[in-house]
Order: structure tokens, then C-alpha cells, then sequence
């Protein structure tokens, strides 16, 4: 049985639920026989992926949604050999080549090239180009983006390129210039709101305005969040009340634990603690950067804001150095050491000042 | 004999009508963007760059051309102008008499040994096979120089003063800095200046008309205005519009002009003002949360940002430099992969402390 998110997933631009002007523009832009390469961007969870596959639908029919999976193998300039696993169709392939670490570039620059070498046998009646989606390509290195920019103008009569991004920021330039960029914003909370009662509808159930509304501001504006929440509220309880409670992420509240543990005390025998948790919660697959805006929100909530501009600041510092060095937890400790320091400075002067 | 020269003749007409009917279809396959199909023909169609076109029009006249080295931002008509030029120049053999070497091609310094090397000994004729008089020389177009590694051009520097009888060199770059000291000398510089409005709006509307495409008269500053007098990004982002809109009798309007090209209301950076000024962190975060889901770009919202709060009539210009210094940090460190929040939030926390000084 499939989950929800997948099963009432939206196929065709013309029954998306929010952003519609943008998908009367789509539809109109894959009526034309020109089409240009493109770039979705927006936060996860705000439906990039489905309005992709809906506009190849679109440009292609009902044969994009027979995929296959299929391990492509490449080898690098140093003879090692990588494979990636994409998903495609006749005439589309999706892959994420960010899967392939520091060896991006070849697999960037070998995809298209395989995929653009074969032609259309008859063009006439048919696209004379395939798509080839990108997924994450934000996390591409440079020499990949780079790799990426020239391959893009050369095969561009057999090929298009779709792109799909979480923020614009870490895309080079060069690359946002050739494509057109199609603006996903996350989906207001009415608008989650009455998605998540139609899908409860069509699952015959009833859902109450005042759990959705709840599930809605938990899911911070994550459609995908928001409806696997309403299936996880299903398996705890059913049929819905409206003052159920909604089950917290594990992660989130291990998260807020460690941050009032360092709220509480502040000495090194509670900075092996926090390192444990930390290890913890790194090895449970929490991505670095997740941790540390989840340690800031957390820290941040009951401080002077000298302090929250002190923490920011000193967060901003140890997360671009984590970005470029490899080894996390280093960084997480020094700023939670960082942090430490500053805290107890201040709560200390603070009680002198009392005193006198 | 007759028939013969009858069947020949209908041949001849068959093969002529069917050769257009087979460029027309090519035609139709790969429709070129605006930017290709506009570009300027001669060296007359190109706009506002008096000294250069003044030169290259005595050039076509019969005089010699010196080495050039064009600069500007981008989408001026630097590329669009020298091969203007060139094809005025060489005509039908100008395939022959270019080597055109851009950022994509491979430019390191063996590709200056050997590629530029050996393309600049190559000798020209002063006529043409058509018999047509033409210059006795070559050119090699490098474009976007700037990213040349030092090495290539140092390595180009003799080659250039060696091959001077046969070959003219043309570099073309963004910023004539980053070209060395030796290359800048061998040349005559020549500086592109930004478009104005006028010009660019006279364009957009020449090709409206062309394309027939109804378009609001607003609009045109609009897309100047987004695009900040580069040429190039104006038609692009005519022609995403128009393709977006899905092309036969639409009006376009200047909110398509905001959402395709990514640039932030203006209502956002007061709004982000206005907090920071009543010093508040718990509406800061739920500014930067709205902000992010409506997935405007971050680095984008730094560039608009500098240029409001330079031009912000309230703040003092001390704050301004505070603003800035954290600003130009931000976005090094966004660019080099960090975190869009947190810089944000970092950003944000500087505005507060810098507002909150003064008062």
C-alpha cells in the first residue's frame, strides 16, 4: 500500500492544488515546440518534484509514468568505478549526481553526453529532445556546475536539462543565467490545510479543521511533512479528535534536550555530554547543518539579545567552516563551547551587577 | 536535347524548392533565441560605443587594425560587435579568417603553444576567392579573457608582437584588471559603457514589433530596470516571458517582469527594516522563515539589499558601513556553501545592533 503523500500526489499540471497561474504558464510553455532548460527552486516539501513530473506528463503523455530503475556505471579519470542508480522512462532520466561525491563532474558530464548521443528515430509527432532531470544540484561541486555549463549549450538540440534546487544561492551564476528559473514557494498554511481535508475525504475520513490547522503550523509550511504527519495521526488514532496530540520528530525534541542541557550548565564535564549527544545524533543521520539551526533556534529562545546576536554570529562562523572542512563534530563542539563561554560571561556579570 | 534541358531545368527548380523546404524545416526544429537573431549585422546596427565603432568602421574603409582589447559589463555588444566586424570584413571566408576561443573552450597554455600558435602563422591572401578585395590578416577573438590563467597570457605576448603581419588579436573581457600588465599594453583599449534606458527600450521595441508581441509601455523600464542596462538579459528575459505566457495575443505585464526574473519586492527589504529598527528576534526569525518559504533566493535579497541601504535616506552612514562590512561577509561565506539561514539571522542581528547604537 502506498503512503499517502505518493498515492494522492497530483499527475497533471492542471490539477495542482496551489500555484495555479504557474501551472496555467507551464502548460502553455510545453505547447510551444521550443523549450527552454529549466531550474526549480524552493524550500522541500513545496511540490518541485511533482510539478516537474506533471509538466513531463504534459510534454510527453501517460509513457513518463512507466519508470524503470536502472544503475548506470561511470568510470573516473583515476580508473575507480562509481555507480548511480536513476529512474527514467523513454524519454526522461532523473538522477541526484550529488550520490557520487566528489567524482560529480564525470557523471554529470558522461549522463548527458550518453543521453544526448541518441536521437529521436522520428521526430515528427514527438519531441525531438529528452529531459534529464538533476535533483540537488545545489549540492553539485563547482568543477561539476562548471562541467555542467558547457555541456549544457552543446547538446542542446538533443537534450534539456531540468534542475532541481532547494536554494539559489550555491548555484554558480553562469548556470542560473541559461535556465529559466520557476519559483516554487511552499504552500500557505490554508492552503495545507485544505489539501490535507481533501486527501482525508478521499480516504473517507473526516478530519477536524482545528487538528489540521495544528498539523499545518507543526509542518512549518512542508506539504510532504505535512501529510505524512496526518497518516502518522491516523495510525495513533482514529477517526480523529480535534485535540489529539501529534507525535514530535525523535530528532527534534533529542535537539531541544541537548540545547537545555547547555542552557542549564556550563562547565567541560557537560561538554562531553553535549559531545555524546551530538555524536548521537550525527550518527543517526542528521544532517550537520539541521543540527545546527535546531542548537541556535533552541539556544537562542530565552537569551538578552546581545547574547542572540552573539550566538548567531559565532553559529554563522562555525557552519561555514564546517561546510569546508570534513570532519563535523569538531565545529559543533567548538561552538558549543563558543557558546558556553559567552553564556556564562554574561549570566556572571549579570549577578555582579545584582550584587552591588 | 531539348527534353534534356527541360528535365534538367525541372530538376533543378525540384531540388531548389526542396532545399528551401528542408531549410524551412530546420528552420522550425531549432528556433534560435532572440538574442542570436537580434544581433547586431554591421558595425553600424551597434549602439552607443562611438570610439570603437568609429575604428573598426575606418578598418573596413581600408585602414589597418590595431590589437583590441574591448571591456565593459556584461551584454554590452562586445562579442556582437567584433564579430559584426569580422563578418563585414571577411565575408563569405570568414569562417577561415576567425579563431573565436571562449571560457568554455580549453585555454590553458598549451592551447596557446599550440592552437593560437599555429592558427596565427597561417598566412592570408589581401583578396578574397571571389576575387573581392579583404585585409591580409587574421583574427583571433578571445573571449571572456579574464579568465585566462596568467600563465596563457603570458604565454600569448610574443606570439602576438611575432604574428603581427598576419594576425590581429581581440580580447574581450568583463574586467580589464584581471588582464596583465604586457597584454593591455600591445592593445588599444577600448571601454563599453552600460546602455541607456533609451536605447535598450528602442531594441525591445523593435523586436516586439518583429515578433508581434503586445507588450505595456511600463514594462520596457521595467525589464531595463531588472536588468541594469545588459542587453543580453533584457531580450532573454523578453522572450522567457513571452514563452511562458504561452505567446499569441497575451499582454505582458510587469509583474510576469518581477516573478521571472527573481528580484525581491521592494515591500520586503522596508519590512526587514522595520524589524530590525524595533529590535525584536522572535519577529526577525519569523521574517526570515516567511522569506525562505517563499524561496527567494538569499544571495539575491544580499545584492538588492547593498544597494537599499546605500541609497537609504534614515540610516547614518556609520551604520551603513557596519551594515555593509557584515553584508560582504555574509555573502562570501553563503556563496562558499553556508548555511542561508543562519546568515541571514547573522545579518539581521548586525542591522538590529546597529540601528539600536545610534538611538
Amino acid at each position: 500500500m502506498a503512503l499517502w503523500v505518493d498515492k494522492h500526489r497530483p499527475r497533471e499540471l492542471s490539477k495542482l492544488d496551489y500555484h495555479k497561474e504557474q501551472a496555467q504558464h507551464l502548460i502553455n510553455l510545453s505547447q510551444q515546440g521550443d523549450f527552454p532548460h529549466l531550474m526549480f527552486y524552493g524550500p522541500s516539501g513545496a511540490g518541485k518534484k511533482t510539478r516537474i513530473m506533471c509538466l513531463l506528463r504534459e510534454l510527453y503523455g501517460t509513457g513518463v509514468e512507466r519508470l524503470r530503475n536502472e544503475t548506470m556505471t561511470f568510470t573516473t579519470p583515476s580508473n575507480r568505478k562509481i555507480e548511480i542508480m536513476t529512474v527514467g522512462s523513454n524519454y526522461h532520466l532523473e538522477v541526484n549526481p550529488s550520490d557520487a561525491g566528489i567524482h560529480d563532474r564525470v557523471v554529470v558530464v558522461d549522463l548527458v553526453k550518453h543521453v544526448a548521443q541518441t536521437h529521436q528515430l522520428d521526430p515528427t509527432g514527438q519531441r525531438e529532445f529528452k529531459v534529464i532531470v538533476l535533483s540537488e544540484v545545489d549540492e553539485l561541486t563547482k568543477d561539476a556546475q562548471h562541467a555542467l555549463r558547457r555541456t549544457m549549450e552543446k547538446y542542446v538540440a538533443t537534450c534539456r536539462i531540468i534542475l532541481c534546487v532547494n536554494s539559489t544561492s550555491r548555484v554558480i551564476p553562469a548556470i542560473r543565467s541559461r535556465c529559466l528559473g520557476i519559483r516554487v514557494a511552499a504552500p500557505t498554511i490554508d492552503e495545507i490545510v485544505g489539501i490535507l481535508s481533501a486527501t482525508c475525504k478521499k480516504e473517507s475520513l473526516t478530519l477536524p479543521n482545528e487538528l489540521a490547522v495544528q498539523i499545518a503550523h507543526k509542518s512549518e509550511r512542508n506539504l510532504r511533512r505535512a501529510i505524512l504527519m496526518v497518516e502518522a495521526c491516523k495510525v495513533q488514532q482514529c477517526p480523529f479528535t480535534s485535540n489529539q496530540s501529534i507525535a514530535d520528530l525523535d530528532w527534534q525534541v533529542f535537539l531541544k534536550e541537548t540545547a537545555n542541557q547547555i542552557i542549564l550548565e556550563q562547565s567541560p564535564a557537560k561538554l562531553e555530554k553535549v559531545r555524546e549527544r551530538l555524536y548521537e545524533l550525527l550518527s543517526q543521520g542528521v544532517p550537520p547543518d539541521v543540527i545546527f539551526k535546531g542548537l541556535v533556534e533552541n539556544l537562542v529562545r530565552n537569551c538578552d539579545i546581545t547574547i542572540k546576536a552573539e550566538t548567531v554570529k559565532l553559529a554563522c562562523l562555525y557552519e561555514h567552516r564546517m561546510q569546508q572542512g570534513n570532519k563535523h563534530i569538531f565545529h559543533l563542539e567548538a561552538f558549543v563551547a563558543n557558546f558556553m563561554a559567552v553564556y556564562k560571561k554574561f549570566m556572571n556579570d549579570a549577578l555582579m551587577l545584582d550584587e552591588f | 536535347m531539348h527534353a534534356f534541358l527541360k528535365s534538367g531545368k525541372t530538376s533543378t527548380k525540384d531540388k531548389s524548392k526542396s532545399s528551401q523546404e528542408s531549410s524551412a524545416v530546420n528552420r522550425k526544429k531549432t528556433p534560435a533565441p532572440w538574442v542570436e537573431k537580434y544581433r547586431p549585422k554591421s558595425v553600424d546596427d551597434v549602439v552607443e560605443q562611438g570610439e570603437v565603432v568609429a575604428v573598426l568602421k575606418q578598418c573596413l574603409n581600408g585602414a589597418d587594425l590595431p590589437n583590441l582589447l574591448l571591456y565593459g559589463p556584461p551584454g554590452t555588444g562586445k562579442t556582437s560587435t567584433i564579430l559584426a566586424a569580422a563578418r563585414q570584413l571577411f565575408g563569405d571566408i570568414y569562417k577561415e579568417r576567425i579563431l573565436e576561443l571562449n571560457a568554455s573552450d580549453e585555454r590553458g597554455i598549451n592551447v596557446v603553444r599550440t592552437k593560437v600558435k599555429n592558427f596565427a602563422q597561417l598566412t592570408a591572401s589581401a583578396t578574397r576567392p571571389d576575387g573581392e578585395p579583404c585585409p591580409p590578416f587574421k583574427i583571433i577573438i578571445l573571449d571572456e579573457a579574464d579568465s585566462m590563467t596568467h600563465a596563457a597570457q603570458a604565454a600569448l605576448r610574443r606570439t602576438m608582437e611575432k604574428e603581427s603581419r598576419t594576425t590581429r588579436f581581440c580580447l574581450v573581457c568583463n574586467y580589464v584588471s584581471r588582464i596583465i600588465q604586457p597584454i593591455t599594453s600591445r592593445c588599444t583599449k577600448f571601454r563599453f559603457k552600460p546602455l541607456s534606458e533609451e536605447k535598450i527600450i528602442e531594441r525591445l521595441k523593435f523586436i516586439c514589433k518583429e515578433e508581434s508581441v503586445t507588450v505595456d509601455n511600463e514594462v520596457y523600464k521595467n525589464i531595463v530596470d531588472v536588468s541594469g542596462g545588459d542587453m543580453r538579459r533584457s531580450i532573454t528575459m523578453l522572450q522567457s516571458v513571452y514563452r511562458l505566457k504561452g505567446g499569441h495575443d497575451v499582454r505582458i505585464t510587469s509583474d510576469d517582469i518581477v516573478e521571472i526574473s527573481g528580484v525581491i519586492p521592494q515591500r520586503y527589504f522596508v519590512e526587514l527594516l522595520d524589524i530590525c529598527k524595533s529590535g525584536n528576534y522572535t519577529k526577525l526569525e519569523k521574517y526570515v522563515e516567511e522569506i525562505m518559504n517563499e524561496a527567494f533566493s538569499i544571495g539575491q535579497l544580499f545584492d538588492q539589499l547593498c544597494d537599499f541601504v546605500i541609497q537609504h535616506s534614515e540610516l547614518t552612514n556609520k551604520q551603513k558601513s557596519v551594515i555593509c562590512d557584515r553584508l560582504g561577509e555574509c555573502c562570501f561565506r553563503l556563496e562558499d556553501g553556508g548555511s542561508e539561514y543562519l546568515q541571514i539571522m547573522d545579518l539581521g542581528c548586525t542591522i538590529i545592533k546597529a540601528t539600536q547604537q545610534s538611538s
